[in-house]
């Protein structure tokens, strides 16, 4: 039985492959809960593919392979009896750009998954759970008047925050989040940032990050991945003043390349 | 130029600026004591103006890291350099600011016949200036064994001061009148003390520096 201070993510020996082209080699490490961890690392490094595997999002990516091992709370995620889907509602994601479905409400965007997911639940628990997942996501003072609006009515850091409360709702354990904040303007980046501090209280996120200020002010731990491997993952304090690595000290510096 | 010759650019000044800055200091130190135990008055007119640039240099240089830190967010080893030279900044000021107090104590003490022939306070002088050159020398050259063995070297100042104070309190006692020369050249004793100390902070602030790692207040 795992408990609750052990890791709710451990990851061993990850490797994958694009057809023949290697772009994770040898991955270990664990996360623990109710952190917020940041994945750094210049473009090409594996970081995307990373969390992309944390919930199998190249399942059906022609030519992608896979070894090693991702434990997600003592369930190996890639062994048979897991759902696929399933596994995403506990492992939710959001994406670069904000993408709320374009012909639907405010409320359906959050609701959808709820509905999608099976769970015939009466219209008052339903409007409830919208209503608490646009609050944790700190849309709700914004959004609650107009909710049969379209999501892309909302300006581009709302619709950020729409998707997370739509990732939200289905309640998950890990909250994946590739770029979130790089497409959005710097008060909309502080909002998310913020949501993403507080939300690393209460569940555990993954984010994929270029911005090195980002990484340092909302995370608890940092991990730098250059050309597919793990360079390190410690905490963000020790990273950015005294990395063990020379390479994450030259990429933290701008010394790189 | 671009952005990144521009900030590697700026850390070499702001090295150069430190050094410059620890060189005077060291300056000051060395003619206050020399002119106090060769008894040439001669020598402290320099020391005012020097203080002068040290405390411009004193300015500039925490401007110069404030600016760095906002506008580059400095990291790593960049930052640990930045906080080590605001640091040793601090105690570089400190070290000039006791030299000119031991300057104007020689001042004094020369405007009088010589209580007697120092030994002690020239020594302490000596071995305090080599502190001195040793830290700053680890600091330019990122040397944390130099730091590490000039900070041993701070209990053979505190000894000889207590040496010095031994001795002068006998004058002190036997003859009365010898208190106001005696008082002078303890004062004088302890500004040494306390520049060897500020050049023991300088190297604590090289190691860390280098290692990443803080090794204040771990003595016994």
């Amino acid at each position: 039985m795992e408990t609750v201070n052990s890791p709710i993510l451990k990851i061993t020996e990850l490797s994958a492959w694009f057809g023949a082209n290697q772009v994770l080699r040898n991955i270990a490490m664990n996360i623990e809960r109710n952190t917020v961890t940041s994945i750094m690392g210049p473009s090409g490094c594996g970081k995307s593919t990373f969390i992309r595997c944390l919930n199998r999002m190249h399942d059906l990516t022609p030519g992608f392979r896979l070894s090693g091992g991702i434990v997600y709370d003592g369930t190996d995620i890639y062994s048979d009896p897991i759902d696929p889907v399933a596994l995403r509602r506990k492992v939710g994601m959001v994406f670069q750009q904000p993408n709320p479905f374009p012909r639907m409400s405010i409320f359906e965007n959050v609701a959808v998954g709820l509905r999608l997911n099976g769970k015939n639940m009466p219209k008052s628990e339903l409007a409830g759970r919208v209503e608490q997942s646009l609050r944790m996501a700190a849309l709700w003072n914004e959004a609650k008047d107009h909710l049969s609006r379209p999501g892309t009515s909302l300006s581009g850091g709302q619709q950020q925050r729409l998707c997370i409360a739509r990732a939200l709702a289905v309640e998950p354990g890990i909250l994946l989040m590739d770029e979130p904040c790089s497409a959005l303007d710097p008060v909309s980046t502080g909002k998310i940032e913020e949501l993403i501090e507080e939300l690393g209280e209460r569940l555990t996120i993954i984010v994929v990050t270029h911005n090195m200020q980002q990484a340092a002010r909302i995370s608890d731990f940092v991990a730098f991945f250059l050309m597919g491997d793990l360079v390190e993952l410690d905490r963000s304090a020790k990273i950015f003043t005294n990395p063990s690595d020379k390479r994450t000290e030259e990429y933290i510096t701008g010394r790189f390349g | 130029m671009t952005a990144a010759r521009h900030y590697s650019e700026a850390l070499g000044t702001l090295k150069e600026m430190v050094l410059r800055m620890g060189g005077l200091a060291e300056q000051m130190v060395h003619l206050s004591v020399t002119a106090l135990a060769e008894r040439n008055g001669e020598l402290l007119t320099g020391v005012r103006p020097m203080e002068t640039q040290v405390n411009r240099l004193h300015v500039d240089i925490d401007e110069m890291c404030l600016e760095m830190i906002a506008l580059r967010q400095p990291a790593g080893g960049d930052l640990r350099f930045i906080a080590a030279a605001m640091k040793i900044n601090t105690d570089l000021e400190r070290i000039a600011d006791q030299a000119v107090n031991i300057a104007r104590r020689a001042e004094t003490l020369l405007s009088v016949p010589p209580l007697k022939p120092l030994i002690d306070i020239p020594h302490m002088a000596r071995i305090a200036d080599e502190m001195l050159k040793n830290a700053l020398d680890a600091f330019v050259d990122g040397d944390d064994a130099l730091a590490t063995t000039t900070i041993v070297r701070d209990d053979e100042v505190d000894q000889l001061k207590d040496q010095v104070f031994r001795e002068l309190l006998t004058y002190m006692m036997s003859d009365p009148t010898t208190i106001p020369r005696a008082m002078e050249l303890i004062l004088v004793s302890r500004g040494l003390e306390r520049i060897a100390d500020h050049a023991t902070n300088v190297c604590e602030d090289v190691i860390f520096m280098v290692q990443g790692k803080d090794v204040r207040h771990q003595g016994p």
